[in-house]
C-alpha cells in the first residue's frame, strides 16, 4: 500500500497539547457526540450486546434443535419458552427466534461492528481527516440505530401471529405471511418500523462516509492510494446507498397493504408476492456484500501488516470490490430460484452469479500473495485474518454450487443454504470482526489485550463454528428444511453435534469477554505503533488511543513511486 | 442426545442466569406430544384410509407399503438423497461428479497454499519480507483459469436448467398442488377433478404404520410412475414450497400464482418431502408423501377417489355425477366411492 507513516511525525507532535484532548462532560460525550472516535466505540458497545441477544438466541435454537421433539419452546423461563400447554404458541415462538436472530445479527451486529464502529473509528483517521464529514448526522445515525434496535426488541412483546407474540415472518419478511393475512397482529409492524429506522440510520451512514471520503482526503491521499479498508467503506457505502431505498420501499408497500388497504402484494388486488421477493433481494443481495466487503478491508490491513509488505496488486484488490460491488446488483433472483422463474431468467441469474466468483478469487489469491515472500508474525490478528482465508473460502465455494439454478432446486431453502451463509458471515463476517477488534483494540482503548487469550479465543472459536455449521452441509444435501423446530429422527445426528459445536463456540464468547475485562482493568498500555514496522497506515501515527481530536494540522503524504 | 440437552442448560447458565431453570426442560417434554394432535383432521383421515385400503384387498387399488418408501433423508446421511428421476439424475450427476470435486480440490488448493505460506514464510524462516507487490502475469491468469473454470461449469449447469424447464406433453396428467396453512391438498383435474388433502400423521399413526415420523401422511399423493406429470403449484393462504429431495423437484406454492413444471418418477414407491418455503406455525409440520404407482394401480386409485380416468366415458354415467359433487369432501365421500368403483369398473 502507497500510504506510510514517514513524512508527517512532525505534525503529530503538537497533538495531545494544547485544546486536542478537551472532552466533554460524560452526558454530552456520550449521548450527544459529534466524535468520530466516539460514535464508533458507541456502535461497538451496542454491537457487542446486540450480538449477545442474537447469540443467546441462536443458543436457544440450537437447544431446541439438540434433538427431534419440541423441548425447549415449551420451557417456563420468559422468552427462551412460552410454557407448556401451548404447542401453537411454542410454534410461533420458534418463528419470532428466528426472526430475531436473523434481524438482529444482520442490521444490529454485524453492520455496526463493520460500518458504525470500524468504520467510524478509522476511515477519518485512515485518510487523514480530523472527523466525519456531518459530525451531527452521524449521532443521529447511531440513535436511530439504537431506536430501530428498541422497535424490533419491543415487537416481541407485542401480538403478531394467531398464534402468540412477536414478529415470525422470518428476516426476509416474506408477504404474505408478513401481511395480515399470515400475521394479523402489530407485532411485524413494528419489526418494520425497525427496519425503517435501522435502514434511515445506514443511508446517512452512507452519505456520511462517501462525502467524508471524497471530501476530506489530507493532501497527497489520492484515492489509489487509500488503505484498502477506506476503500471497503466506500464500495460498502454506495451498495447501502443504492439498496436500502429498495427495502425502504418494500416495507413501506408492506406497511401500506397491512394498514390501509392496498394491494401491492395481494393476489386478490391485483397484486403479486413475488413482487416483494424482487424488491427485498434487489436490496438483499448487496446487503450480503454490505456485510463482507468491510470485513475484506480489514483483513487486508492485517496480512499487510503481519506479512510486513504491502499489500499485492492493491489495485486488483480495490476494483476487485467495485466488481462484486457492481456485480452484486444483478444476482438478486439467484435467491428465487424456486419461486417459478422464467427458464431464461433462471440461466441469466445462474451465470451471472457465478461471475461473482472471479473477483472473489482475486481478493483470496492476493490475500495469499500478499504473504507469498512475507516476513509473517502471528500475532492475534492475523491467527484470526488466516482463519477467515480459509473459513471464507468454504463459504464462497459452496456458493458456487448454490449459483447453478438447477441445483439449487434441491438444496434452496434447506440447511445447505443455512451452511453456506453462515460460512460466510458468522465465520467469514465475525472472524473478521474479531480480527480487526484485536487489531485495533489497543489503538482504541489505549491498553493491551492478553494475546494469550485472543489464541485461545481463536482456536476454540474455530473449532466451535465448524462443529455447528459443517455439518448442516449434510443435513440440507439429505433434505432438510430450514426453519423448523422439529425434525424426522434421520436429522437426529448432526443437528445434536451441531447444538454441541454451539456450545464450544459460547465458551470462546466468554474468554472473549473476559479479555476485554481483562485489558480494561490490568492491560498494558499500548504505545503508538505496538505492531512495528508492518503497520503503515495513518492511525500508527496517532498515540494509543489517539487524542480526542486528531489531525487538526492535515498530515501531508508523501508521492511514493511505488505503483 | 439426551445428555446434549443438559449439556445445553449448561452453556445457558454462561448467558442468562435463569437459564438454570432450562433443566426443567427435559421434564417439560412429555407436553411435547400435544403436538401430534396438532392434526386432528389426520386421525379422522387416517381411519377412512384404513377401511379404503381394505375395500381395496376386493379389487384395486393397494397403497404401497413402508417396504416401498425410497425418497427419505438417511439415518447420519451426508449426500444427497437417491435420484428416481432423469432431471435428479442428471442434477446429481453435475453435484458429485462436477462441482463437488470442484469445489473440494478448491478448497483444499487455498487451505495447502495457506499452510504453505505460513510455514515457508514465518518471520523464524524468512526474516527479511520482499517488496513484491504487483506481478501482472500472475494476476492475470489468476483472472482467466477462474473464468475458463466457470465457464466450464456454467455449460452443464445452464443444460440441466433447460432440461428441468422441458414443457410437458400436451396430454400429460395435470396435478395441481395446493399449500394450505397447514396442510397439502392435491386435485386431479384431469380425473374429475377431486381433491385429496393431506395432512402429517400423528407420531402414534405413524409408528404404527411403519412410516418414518414427521414425514408418514395420511393420504399421500398418488401419481402413476414412468409418465411425465404436470405439476402445477399455488397456495391457498400464504406461500408454501412443495419440494421432494429424491425427485429433485421444489417448487414454490405462490397465492395467486400457478407455477407449473414436469414430475417423472422412474421407479414405483413413496418419495417424502416437506414443505420449505416458512408458512406460519406448523411449517415444520406439513410433510409431503408422493406415491409413485403403475398406471393400472393409479387408475383404480382414481376411481376409489370417485374420479373418473377417461376409460369409463361411456360406462359409468351415473357414478360420475357422484364424483362431480365430491370433490369438496373427499374424504367423506372416499368410502362411498370406493364402493362406486368396482360397480364401474365392472360395467368396462
Ligand atoms: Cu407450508
Amino acid at each position: 500500500m502507497a500510504t506510510t507513516a514517514e513524512g508527517f511525525d512532525v505534525h503529530t507532535e503538537d497533538h495531545g497539547h494544547h485544546d486536542a484532548d478537551h472532552k466533554p462532560g460524560f452526558f454530552a460525550r456520550w449521548f450527544m457526540s459529534t466524535n468520530h472516535k466516539d460514535i464508533g466505540t458507541l456502535y461497538l458497545i451496542f454491537s457487542i450486546l446486540a450480538g449477545i441477544v442474537g447469540g443467546v438466541i441462536s443458543g436457544i435454537m440450537r437447544a431446541e434443535l439438540a434433538e427431534p421433539g419440541i423441548q425447549i419452546l415449551t420451557s417456563s423461563i420468559p422468552l427462551v419458552g412460552v410454557g407448556p400447554g401451548n404447542m401453537d404458541a411454542a410454534l410461533h415462538h420458534w418463528n419470532v427466534l428466528i426472526t430475531a436472530h436473523g434481524l438482529i445479527m444482520v442490521f444490529f451486529m454485524v453492520m455496526p461492528a463493520m460500518i458504525g464502529g470500524f468504520g467510524n473509528w478509522f476511515v477519518p483517521i485512515m485518510i487523514g481527516a480530523p472527523d466525519m464529514a456531518f459530525p451531527r448526522m452521524n449521532n443521529i445515525s447511531f440513535w436511530l440505530t439504537v431506536a430501530g434496535f428498541t422497535s424490533l426488541m419491543f415487537s416481541m412483546f407485542v401480538p403478531g401471529g394467531p398464534g402468540g407474540l412477536g414478529a415470525a415472518t422470518g428476516w426476509t419478511v416474506y408477504a404474505p405471511l408478513s401481511t395480515i393475512t399470515g400475521s394479523p397482529g402489530p407485532a411485524v409492524d413494528f419489526a418494520i418500523f425497525a427496519l425503517h429506522l435501522a435502514g434511515a440510520a445506514s443511508i446517512m451512514g452512507a452519505i456520511n462516509f462517501i462525502t467524508t471520503i471524497f471530501n476530506m482526503r489530507a493532501p497527497g491521499m489520492t484515492l489509489h492510494k487509500m488503505p484498502l479498508f477506506v476503500w471497503s467503506v466506500l464500495v460498502t457505502a454506495f451498495l447501502l446507498l443504492l439498496a436500502l431505498p429498495v427495502l425502504a420501499a418494500a416495507i413501506t408497500m408492506l406497511i401500506t397493504d397491512r394498514n390501509f388497504g392496498t394491494t401491492f402484494f395481494e393476489p386478490a388486488g391485483g397484486g403479486d408476492p413475488v413482487l416483494y421477493q424482487h424488491l427485498f433481494w434487489f436490496f438483499g443481495h448487496p446487503e450480503v456484500y454490505i456485510m463482507i466487503l468491510p470485513g475484506f478491508g480489514i483483513i487486508s490491513q492485517i496480512v499487510s501488516t503481519f506479512s510486513r509488505k504491502p499489500v499485492f496488486g492493491y489495485l486488483g484488490m480495490a476494483y476487485a470490490m467495485v466488481a462484486i460491488g457492481v456485480v452484486g446488483f444483478i444476482v438478486w433472483a439467484h435467491h428465487m430460484y424456486t419461486t417459478g422463474l422464467s427458464v431464461d431468467t433462471k440461466m441469466y441469474f445462474t451465470a451471472a452469479t457465478m461471475v461473482i466468483a472471479v473477483p472473489t478469487g482475486v481478493k483470496i489469491f492476493s490475500w495469499i500473495a500478499t504473504m507469498w515472500g512475507g516476513s509473517l508474525e502471528f500475532k492475534s490478528p492475523m491467527v484470526w485474518a488466516l482463519g477467515f482465508i480459509f473459513l471464507f473460502t468454504i463459504g464462497g465455494v459452496t456458493g458456487v454450487v448454490l449459483a447453478n439454478g438447477g441445483v439449487d432446486d434441491n438444496l434452496h431453502d434447506t440447511y445447505y443454504v443455512v451452511a453456506h451463509f453462515h460460512y460466510v458471515l458468522s465465520l467469514g463476517a465475525v472472524t473478521a470482526m474479531f480480527a480487526g477488534f484485536y487489531y485495533w483494540f489497543p489503538k482504541m482503548s489505549g491498553r493491551w489485550h492478553s494475546e494469550l487469550l485472543a489464541h485461545v479465543h481463536f482456536w476454540i472459536f474455530f473449532v466451535g463454528v465448524n462443529v455447528i455449521f459443517f455439518p448442516m452441509h449434510f443435513l440440507g444435501l439429505d433434505g432438510m428444511p430450514r426453519r423448523i423446530p422439529d425434525y424426522p429422527e434421520a436429522f437426529a445426528y448432526w443437528n445434536g453435534i451441531a447444538s454441541m459445536g454451539y456450545a464450544i463456540m459460547a465458551v470462546s464468547v466468554v474468554i472473549f469477554f473476559i479479555n476485554i475485562i481483562y485489558a480494561l482493568v490490568a492491560g498494558k498500555k499500548a504505545e503508538a505503533n505496538y505492531w512495528g514496522e508492518g503497520a503503515t497506515t495513518l492511525e500508527w501515527t496517532l498515540s494509543s488511543p489517539p487524542p480526542f481530536h486528531q489531525f487538526e494540522t492535515l498530515p501531508v503524504i508523501e508521492a511514493q513511486g511505488h505503483h | 442426545m439426551r445428555a446434549i440437552a443438559t449439556l445445553w442448560a449448561a452453556v445457558m447458565l454462561a448467558f442468562a442466569p435463569h437459564a438454570l431453570l432450562a433443566q426443567d426442560a427435559p421434564a417439560a417434554a412429555p407436553a411435547t406430544e400435544a403436538t401430534t394432535a396438532a392434526a386432528p383432521a389426520a386421525d379422522a383421515g387416517a381411519a377412512v384410509a384404513t377401511t379404503a385400503s381394505e375395500s381395496a384387498d376386493t379389487g384395486a387399488y393397494k397403497p404401497l407399503g413402508p417396504d416401498m418408501i425410497k425418497g427419505q433423508p438417511t439415518d447420519k446421511g451426508w449426500q444427497f438423497q437417491k435420484q428416481y428421476s432423469p432431471t435428479g439424475k442428471y442434477a446429481l450427476w453435475m453435484h458429485n461428479d462436477v462441482l463437488f470435486p470442484l469445489i473440494t480440490i478448491i478448497s483444499i488448493f487455498v487451505l495447502v497454499l495457506l499452510l504453505y505460506v505460513m510455514i515457508r514464510f514465518r518471520k523464524g524462516a524468512n526474516p527479511v519480507p520482499s517488496k513484491t507487490s504487483h506481478n501482472t502475469l500472475i494476476e492475470v491468469i489468476w483472472t482467466l483459469v477462474p473464468v475458463l473454470i466457470l465457464v466450464g461449469i456454467a455449460v452443464p449447469s445452464i443444460s440441466l436448467v433447460a432440461q428441468q424447464y422441458k414443457s410437458p406433453p400436451e396430454n400429460a396428467l395435470t396435478v395441481k398442488v395446493t399449500g394450505y396453512q397447514w396442510y397439502w391438498g392435491y386435485t386431479y383435474p384431469d380425473n374429475g377433478g377431486f381433491e385429496v388433502i393431506s395432512n402429517m400423521l400423528s407420531d402414534e399413526d405413524a409408528l404404527s404404520r411403519g412410516e418414518p415420523r414427521h414425514l408418514g401422511v395420511d393420504h399421500r399423493m398418488v401419481v402413476p410412475v414412468g409418465v411425465p406429470i404436470r405439476l402445477q403449484t399455488t397456495g391457498a393462504d400464504v406461500i408454501h414450497s412443495f419440494a421432494v429431495p429424491a425427485l429433485w423437484f421444489k417448487l414454490d406454492a405462490v397465492p395467486g400464482r400457478l407455477n407449473e413444471k414436469v414430475l417423472f418418477i422412474e421407479e414405483p414407491g413413496i418419495y417424502y418431502g416437506q414443505c420449505s418455503e416458512l408458512c406460519g406455525i406448523k411449517h415444520g409440520y406439513m410433510p409431503i408423501a408422493v406415491e409413485a404407482v403403475p398406471m393400472d394401480q393409479f387408475k383404480a386409485w382414481v376411481a376409489s377417489q370417485g374420479g373418473t380416468t377417461g376409460d369409463e366415458a361411456a360406462a359409468a354415467p351415473a357414478a360420475a355425477p357422484a364424483a362431480a359433487d365430491a370433490p369438496a369432501t373427499t374424504e367423506a365421500a372416499a368410502p362411498a366411492a370406493a364402493e362406486a368403483a368396482p360397480a364401474a369398473e365392472a360395467t368396462t
